[in-house]
């Protein structure tokens, strides 16, 4: 009863985590935890007739390379996210790493580290990712997620960085300073517990990016050689004109998975960005 | 002003394009493959067969100077790039120079990025100053709940969305291209006609997402603007609403939104080339696509470059004109 009692409070606090979460849960469920249950024959080039409408026995058709347009999409939501969380992943580590250097120890370190992220900044992220993934051949899913991380370290960078410099100066990290305690154990014991609210809002904001940049890359053709993702999805339908064949069932599901995805990471961005900052007043 | 402070400008302006430049020149040869052996065999799986290719990776060779230590090869394309503006030929119209490829698809890129934001970024403000302003409509401020999945929806997914709204279930504007085919061009209002019917999906497509991005955060400084002394004075003056919501409000609240409009720019050139790829605009994008599609290297770095350049050329102009924008600003 006390977990649920505690949810419902959670709730009551961020109205928009719960939806947001139950939402990425049921996008992502069905291509990673039940993956057995899918009959991935239906995956595969032929696996059943071509061009079909939805009907019973493929619920939103196939397409013209005679793949079922469920299955893929069931696959390629997780395969899109995925790929968002492992550049999350590393840019919110590395991002973390370089802005916690920045901020703390200030100086030259500093100027170095932000005039990098001040030039990156400045590049647009698709050139740099479109350069890589259309020079390396076959690209793995992993691999996808490390080209597409290129550009979601900066903005946690700097976040991490203005935040650091901000609780630096905090009595607490003052007297923990002139008790002579470690560097390494302040950054992690007195400020670290203090920047995870921020961690979990960037984090999810760098997800969102390297979703939006990785379905770019792959609407481009620049996919995974899997080609099982959303954007690869999307890609072939513009490639075999399904919309002007009047497909609907082939690119608009993917669309609609792309806009719930975006939603669901928006709804929980809202409520993270409340808990690292409570005086944000709602309007 | 000052002097130190455009240098430093300057600086980055330049290290910026040396970092575009060094990847453009690492990245392919991290790969294992010579990048000539690279491209030849990419094209090859596309099913594309050069009628001389020997010539072409002779050509490259002595160009790139292949057979020179990897140092020189490196100094040789940093000269090529920034003294003589040479991105090299490009192989599927070769022996077309990259260049003038990207300069011939320019003017429509630039229409479509042009027209799409400053739409954008005058209906935007004016929507998100509106949202905030208390004396605006009850329904008209809840517009700005419309407004926000416009701003999280990827524009090329608004793109397909407009599409098949607009020009395959009601076939009101052309699905594609920037002309009829086989019409005649020159300045007769049938052709200007036929140029404006065909830009305007791509250029929607373009404003519609970034209306939500502006709005959203013209409403946020705006309310902050609200509840500034100088605001309380002139109502207590007895000025006109509409003065007050013009004059001290919004000339104010818009000042920021040009700072951001640098940021974002390179985000927006990159969302209008893959509006340009859906709706087969021959602009920049669509060279890029058809590069990307070809396997034509050399074409498809040239473009990038063209596009970094762009960018950091254009925030360069933005730092350097915001003084005088916003007076209060100084750098040092």
């Amino acid at each position: 009863m006390t977990i649920l009692k505690k949810l419902y409070q959670l709730h009551r606090r961020m109205p928009t985590l719960l939806p947001g979460i139950l939402l990425i849960l049921i996008i992502a469920l069905p291509g990673s935890l039940f993956k057995p249950a899918l009959d991935m024959d239906l995956t595969m080039l032929d696996g059943s007739r071509i061009n079909l409408a939805p009907c019973e026995e493929y619920p939103l058709g196939t397409q013209s390379e005679g793949k079922d347009i469920l299955t893929l999409l069931l696959i390629g939501s997780w395969v899109t996210l995925k790929i968002g969380l492992i550049a999350g992943f590393i840019g919110i580590g590395l991002g973390t790493a370089l802005g916690l250097i920045a901020g703390f120890f200030g100086g030259k370190v500093d100027t170095v580290i932000s005039t990098v992220v001040d030039i990156g900044m400045t590049i647009p992220p698709l050139a740099i990712m479109i350069l890589i993934a259309a020079s390396v051949q076959n690209i793995s899913i992993a691999g996808m997620g490390v080209i597409v991380s290129v550009t979601a370290w900066m903005q946690p960078t700097r976040i991490i960085r203005s935040q650091m410099l901000s609780l630096k100066e905090r009595n607490y990290v003052q007297l923990a300073r002139i008790s002579n305690v470690s560097n390494l154990e302040i950054i992690f014991r007195e400020i670290m517990p203090n920047l995870l609210p921020f961690l979990a809002s960037t984090f999810v904001n760098a997800v969102s990016t390297a979703i939006l940049s990785s379905i770019g890359l792959e609407v481009l053709g620049l996919g995974p050689s899997s080609s099982m993702s959303l954007g690869s999805t999307i890609y072939f339908s513009t490639y075999y004109s399904a919309m002007w064949r009047g497909m609907w069932w082939w690119w608009l599901p993917p669309i609609v998975v792309i806009v719930l995805i975006f939603v669901a990471l928006f709804l929980i961005s809202l409520a993270l960005d409340e808990l690292g900052n409570p005086k944000l007043k709602r309007m | 002003m000052s002097w130190k402070y455009l240098l430093k400008r300057l600086l980055i302006f330049f290290i910026t394009i040396l970092v575009a430049a060094t990847l453009n020149f690492l990245v392919p040869r991290l790969t294992p493959q010579d990048p000539i052996t690279a491209v030849l065999g990419a094209m090859a799986s596309k099913g594309i067969v050069l009628s001389d290719s020997e010539s072409v990776v002779q050509m490259y060779t002595e160009a790139f100077g292949l057979d020179q230590p990897v140092i020189v090869q490196y100094f040789k394309y940093l000269g090529n790039i920034f003294f003589r503006f040479d991105f090299g030929y490009s192989i599927s119209y070769y022996p077309n120079k990259v260049l003038p490829i990207i300069l011939n698809a320019l003017p429509w890129t630039m229409g479509l990025l042009l027209i799409g934001n400053l739409v954008a970024f005058l209906i935007g403000n004016l929507l998100g100053a509106l949202c905030a302003w208390k004396k605006t409509p009850r329904f008209f401020r809840g517009f700005i709940y419309v407004l926000m999945p416009f701003s999280t929806i990827p524009y090329y997914v608004l793109a397909l969305l407009l599409m098949y709204l607009l020009a395959i279930l009601n076939p009101i504007f052309p699905i594609s291209g920037a002309t009829t085919a086989g019409a005649a061009g020159g300045f007769t209002l049938a052709h200007l006609q036929d140029l404006a019917v065909h830009a305007v999906l791509p250029i929607l497509s373009v404003a519609l997402s970034l209306i939500g991005f502006w709005a959203l955060s013209m409403r946020g400084i705006m309310s902050t603007v609200l509840g500034e002394d100088y605001l309380t004075y002139a109502q207590a003056r007895g000025l006109r609403g509409g003065r007050i919501f013009y004059h001290y409000g919004i000339k104010n609240a818009v000042l920021p939104q040009y700072t951001a409009f640098a940021i974002d720019l390179g985000k927006i050139m990159c969302g209008s080339v893959l509006v340009e790829i859906l709706f087969n605009y021959p602009g920049v994008g669509y060279v890029l696509y058809n590069a990307l599609r070809t396997a034509d290297y050399f074409v498809m770095q040239g473009v990038i470059m063209f596009i970094i350049f762009t960018v950091a050329l254009a925030t360069l102009i933005m730092d350097l004109i915001y003084p005088k924008l916003d007076p209060r600003i100084q750098y040092d």
